[in-house]
């Protein structure tokens, strides 16, 4: 009994703190979504490689080069292909060849890793880290020599202004704000989070593709080429990384700066952990790792008041930068709710020889 | 004798050809940028970069101390991953680890900025190495216990010790009334000067810590234990050892490696700590170790080749206006090669020739499924 009235302020923290967030929501989440979307990215490349079976811890620096990318391109397009703005998106030509080059630097920087874990078979981890070095060195060493002129970009993706009866809906109109009114990137992360968990679940290719990351042999037998899905599904995962670092340099800024991810592939490796290798759940996870952004920002500007307030302003707030990385050290414990990889995932295949 | 000089081949072979190739990539890269960027061909910039680059890594005394000096964090890290690897544990949170190291070394440091050199100094180099250790100890922890794979846990601790170093600095270290967060200098805590302007003692006990690795993993009983673990995770189990305790036992003297590198960076070089205290010593040291394929000598000699780079990088990029973030380029580029060895390896011809690298491919292969350590 005693210790049950122990809890009971806490309990009255807690349903404090439910209450603050609520209170909040309309105002960070736009915040939240905008700080998820490079985060659930990245997780979903996560998830597109280590469902096939391929470690990738290389997320990191493929948006790193498909962020630099992007923007470079823009540099060198605007000049030929003008800056015409289109009325959707504040889209130009250039703008949107750049986002097609960035894809492109994502898929290229896939495939050296499809090529070194699966081909040459070298440990995926090492390679994964490689790629990270070689993406910091090579976009720091072009980025200070491309800055002597200080080019102009091609700008960035404008947000949607949605119409205003769907906005201006009582209790849900902010939800549509949240989604709708924002950049193409945003909107497409959206989208593709659904498409991705409809594919992975419901289509021939998903099946197959999460049976080359449990079982390859049992998948070779029944006539699955393990090679060439893996690659491919690798190669898949750059676009998608790429997409995120298009994100960052093309729609939440319009500049390229070193080192500019700041360990958000790896955060999304988190959110992969998190959410169980599944795109959906994976997009969860960076909402929520997100969402430790917003409520650490709105704590300075809007702090909550009263007891929970007092406790709040007593964490440094470095606390919330932790928390995403401190909830997955949980998890992979398995303290609360086990999450377990696929099971063939970082092994190499090799075909049986034919005799 | 020629069986023992086609032995050092074998050995040497596959580094020697990455470091010379990535030397022609490097200078490819600096032709093919500067005739993007500046629109004109120069062949003769890449050898005036790399002469700059060696001229200010070993062409003066004072350029030798400063590369041994770079080097020496980057070995004691090599050292703290080789010896992960020899393990089959890969060690990817020496950056936490080398961070932790450098706070513990700040905190008590700090605090014995005033006391006696003999006192201040290894007490901090102490407190740097406990604290690397510890942070070493929860993934070995966690993986013998849960098997919670040490490559993901010890990602996620490096952005936690981030976040603890910058909590700490602009919190409980902050000197009140500095214009940005800062601690104090670290005073008589200060690594001795024993060569040149900037020579500590650290040139002493780095090679020291590569001969006691040396001796850690060929002369003694756990040494062996290691390497067998690290070679056959089952025959290890047959012959009766304890995998959870080797796994502890590792990640936490590998913590202790990587902190003193911290702990050495901080002390020897830095002196006192902003909240963006960080170099890439801990990701860095991952090269060094396969580089120097986790053998004693070779992560020596590897520390010794990356630290002339760092120090010769901003000579290079102030005569040549080559950036210095060419060293990354190049560093990349020798583990590229290194890591398509195989391939590498076909079209050399090399068959003699041994990657050296055969007891990493334990560490992916543990990553999925559920794991549990018996």
């Amino acid at each position: 009994m005693d210790q049950f009235l122990y809890g009971l302020p806490l309990i009255g923290l807690v349903f404090e703190l439910i209450g603050y967030l609520i209170a909040i929501l309309p105002d960070i989440a736009p915040i939240v979504v905008k700080a998820s979307v490079p985060i659930g990215f990245a997780a979903l490349c996560g998830v597109m490689c280590e469902r096939s079976g391929v470690v990738n811890i290389g997320i990191e620096g493929t948006m790193l080069v498909a962020a630099f990318v992007g923007w470079t391109a823009g540099v060198y397009l605007v000049p030929v292909l003008g800056s015409e703005v289109w009325p959707i998106f504040g889209a130009t030509p250039s703008l949107v060849v750049a986002l097609l080059c960035a894809v492109l630097a994502g898929v290229v920087v896939s495939f050296v890793h499809a090529w070194l874990s699966i081909s040459v078979k070298a440990d995926q981890i090492i390679s994964g880290t490689i790629i990270n070095i070689a993406a910091f060195g090579i976009t720091g060493y072009l980025i200070s020599l491309l800055s002597k002129g200080s080019p102009a970009g091609a700008g960035q993706f404008h947000a949607w202004t949605p119409p205003t009866e769907l906005t201006d809906l009582p209790v849900v109109g902010w939800i549509f704000e949240t989604i709708l009114a924002q950049g193409p990137l945003t909107i497409g992360l959206f989208v593709i989070v659904i498409a991705f968990q409809i594919a992975l679940f419901r289509t021939r290719w998903g099946l197959r593709s999460r049976a080359v990351g449990e079982h390859p042999r049992a998948a070779e037998t029944v006539g699955i080429d393990v090679i060439r899905l893996r690659y491919r599904n690798v190669m898949a995962g750059g676009v998608l990384a790429g997409l995120g670092g298009a994100f960052l340099s093309m729609e939440a800024t319009a500049v390229f700066q070193q080192g500019m991810t700041a360990g958000r592939g790896f955060i999304g490796l988190a959110a992969m952990i998190v959410g169980r290798w599944t795109p959906l759940g994976a997009f969860g996870a960076a909402l929520l790792f997100a969402s430790s952004v917003g409520i650490s920002q709105s704590i300075l500007i809007l702090p909550p008041s009263g007891q929970l307030g007092d406790m709040l302003a007593k964490l440094p707030p470095q606390f919330f930068d932790a928390l995403p990385y401190l909830i997955t050290i949980i998890i992979l414990a398995g303290v609360v709710g086990r999450s377990i990889p696929p099971a063939a995932d970082g092994q190499p295949y090799e075909r049986e020889a034919a005799t | 004798m020629s069986d023992r000089l086609s032995r050092a081949w074998g050995i040497l072979a596959l580094p020697l050809i990455s470091i010379i190739l990535s030397i022609i990539v490097g200078s490819l890269v600096i032709i093919a940028s500067e005739w993007l960027v500046a629109g004109e061909l120069k062949p003769g910039l890449a050898l005036d970069a790399y002469s700059a680059l060696v001229s200010g890594s070993v062409g003066s005394f004072r350029a030798i101390v400063n590369t041994l000096t770079n080097s020496m964090p980057l070995m004691l890290g090599g050292l703290a991953v080789g010896l992960a690897f020899k393990a089959g544990l890969f060690n990817i949170g020496a950056q936490g680890q080398f961070l932790m190291g450098a706070l513990g070394s700040v905190i008590v440091g700090v605090q014995l900025r005033e006391s006696p050199v003999i006192i201040a100094v290894p007490l901090a180099l102490g407190a740097g190495m406990l604290a690397g250790a510890a942070w070493g100890f929860i993934p070995g922890f966690l993986k013998a216990v849960s098997g919670a794979h040490e490559v993901v846990t010890t990602i996620m601790l490096n952005f936690v010790a981030i976040a603890i170093l910058a909590a700490a600095v602009s919190g409980p270290l902050n000197v009140i009334g500095s214009q940005s967060p800062t601690t104090l200098p670290v005073g008589n805590a200060a690594l001795p000067v024993i060569l040149g302007r900037n020579g500590t003692i650290a040139i002493i006990y780095a090679p020291l810590m590569a001969v006691l690795y040396g001796w850690l993993l060929f002369r003694t009983t756990r040494g062996f234990e290691i390497r067998i673990a690290g070679a056959s995770p089952d025959a290890a189990r047959y012959a009766g050892m304890s995998p959870k305790r080797l796994i502890i036992w590792t990640m936490s003297v590998s913590g202790m490696l990587a902190g003193m590198a911290g702990a050495t960076d901080l002390l020897g070089a830095t002196h006192q700590m902003t909240t963006t205290y960080g170099t890439t010593v801990g990701f860095d040291s991952i090269a060094v170790a396969l580089l120097g394929r986790t053998s004693p000598l070779g992560i020596v000699l590897a520390a010794l080749l990356f630290g002339a780079m760092r120090t010769g990088a901003g000579a290079m990029q102030i005569q040549a206006g080559v950036p210095a973030e060419l060293v990354g380029v190049l560093q990349a580029t020798i583990l590229f090669f290194l890591v398509a060895s195989p391939v590498v390896k076909r079209i050399f011809r090399l068959k003699g020739a041994r990657t050296g690298l055969e007891e990493t491919t334990t560490f992916t292969s543990t990553y999925g499924g559920e794991a549990t350590i018996r």
